[in-house]
């Protein structure tokens, strides 16, 4: 008797879900809820003074699983560093955050935003111009030139964040 | 009007009814299935979504008509449209209101159960047909539960056939005027609905269409509007089963107060919502528990039904 019982309870269960709230989200009508840190459209962010933050050192090209970010460095007349052009292709892109997990300067970004459906494949391969945004994205105040040792035009050596007046080695000498 | 011309109506209305009643089922299916399931189901196409089947329909229409270059071709070809045919002839002797019925037929119960048996001829062919290995299984499958529950099924109908003392199904549904047979036979009634729910192929008995291990069973190797009429085939066969459930332990069109047809059609309805509501909470069976099930309980409650009937039938005099 007890497999009848079971399939009596199991339709009496299925039953009452009639009058549960659905799960579903109506999408174009109603926006679901995205966390801050989902992983959507990709940005390249600009420092807190504006200046990008990419230093084009190709490491989230390198870390890319499906290979869809591309891009070559160039350097300004002070020798800071930045991407001559840069371009993802959103048709390959997984959103696996790979690229801002490899990124050392929070230069690339992953944000909640999925609209991005077009009817023609090229149209998803975004240039720089595309890309680039005029905020620090995620990371309000992090600027790498900042912390970073290098000297760049308007920063020289050892102004740094915590970092120490370069030491004149001749004066060590004995 | 004279006799012929309400024979006509009859006709086409018996026809048309089963196809758009099978047509608006996907659509109903399907938004029973999404509810039972906390989705809300296809709802974009027309209002509610109620233009969805439409919009499936012109995609089968258009897709490509293959046949597998192994496949039977005339049998494969024949196959889907022997269902659609046996369904819509058992629809004949369906009456849906006090008269109205395309052939009021003295062994209309009789000449149902023969239709609606021979739609697994379709299945058994098209699973042979094909020329691929999960369809022949499909066909065996379906064969082989067919023997499986058509000798009950008809041993339940008896007890109601006895009590009522005829075969014509609009005879049955006057005898039910005092009391329905649900209470009488209710145990025919279970037996008969477990039947059903064989007979159309339902889950939890859909095992020669088994999409989790058999593709898709018998109609694997289908595309197009072939696959289409199998689809509107099932659902006829459901509305069929419905309709003969209602017919025979519910009192068909009896009841107060509304017109006859729609009393006929509010019970068929409640039904087919039984029918769908099981699809969506029971899993499939196994093919030896389906065996066990046929041979070993159904087929001795149904001539335990019969006998008991009988007996009491006889002691009354
Ligand atoms: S999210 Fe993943 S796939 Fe997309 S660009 Fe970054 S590393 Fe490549
Ligand atoms: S986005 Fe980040 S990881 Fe990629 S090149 Fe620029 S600085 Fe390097």
């Amino acid at each position: 008797m007890s497999p009848v019982l079971s399939a009596l309870r199991a339709l009496w269960i299925v039953f009452r879900h009639m009058f549960r709230r659905r799960d579903t989200v109506l999408f174009p009508e109603r926006e679901p809820y995205l966390p801050p840190r989902y992983r959507g459209r990709i940005i390249l962010s600009r420092s807190p003074d504006g200046e990008e933050r990419c230093v084009a050192c190709y490491l989230c090209a390198a870390a890319c699983p499906v290979d869809c970010i591309a891009l070559e460095a160039t350097e300004d007349e002070t020798g800071r560093r930045y991407p001559k052009w840069f371009r993802i292709n959103f048709s390959r892109c997984i959103f696996c955050g790979f690229c801002e997990e490899a990124c050392p300067t929070y230069a690339i970004q992953l944000i909640p935003d999925t609209d991005m459906a077009e009817y023609h494949r090229p149209n998803l391969v975004y240039e720089k111009e595309d890309l680039l945004i005029s905020g620090p994205g995620k990371y309000l105040d992090y600027d790498f030139y900042r912390v970073a040792g290098v000297a760049v035009g308007g920063k020289g050596k050892g102004e740094a964040e915590s970092e120490d007046a370069p030491v004149d080695l001749r004066s060590l000498l004995p | 009007m004279p006799e012929a011309g309400w024979g006509a109506v009859h006709v086409v209305v018996m026809l048309l009814m089963p196809l758009l009643l099978a047509a608006g089922l996907v659509w109903a299916e399907r938004r029973l299935l999404a509810l039972w399931q906390d989705r809300y189901g296809p709802n974009r196409v027309g209002p509610f979504g109620l233009l969805q089947v439409l919009a499936d329909a012109v995609k089968l229409l258009f897709k490509e008509d293959w046949i597998p270059p192994r496949a039977d071709g005339a049998t494969f070809v024949a196959a889907p449209a022997i269902i659609v045919t046996c369904v819509l002839a058992g629809f004949a002797v369906i009456p849906l209101a006090p008269g109205f019925v395309v052939i009021d037929l003295n062994v209309g119960l009789l000449f149902l159960l023969a239709t609606s048996s021979l739609a697994v001829y379709s299945v058994a062919l098209a699973g042979w047909s094909s020329g691929s290995k999960y369809s022949l299984l499909g066909g065996l499958r379906a064969a082989a539960q067919m023997l499986g529950y058509e000798v009950f099924m008809g041993i339940s109908l008896m007890g109601v056939v006895m009590m009522a003392g005829s075969f014509n199904i609009s005879r049955i549904v006057e005898a039910q005027q005092g009391l329905w047979y649900v209470g009488p036979q209710f145990v025919g009634f279970l037996v008969f609905f477990v039947a059903g729910l064989a007979e159309t192929r339902r889950l939890p008995f859909d095992l020669p269409e088994a999409d989790s291990e058999l593709v898709a069973g018998y109609h694997t190797e289908y595309s197009g509007m072939k696959f289409g009429l199998f689809f509107i085939g099932e659902y006829m066969g459901i509305t069929l089963m419905s309709s003969l459930i209602t017919l025979l332990y519910f009192g068909g069109w009896l009841g107060p107060w509304l017109p006859p047809v729609l009393w006929f059609f509010i019970k068929t309805f409640i039904f087919i919502g039984l029918f769908i509501l099981i699809r969506a909470s029971l899993p499939r069976v196994r093919y030896d528990q389906l065996m066990g099930l046929g041979w070993k309980i159904m087929l001795p409650l149904g001539l335990v039904n019969l006998m008991v009937t009988a007996a009491v039938l006889l002691a009354k005099g």
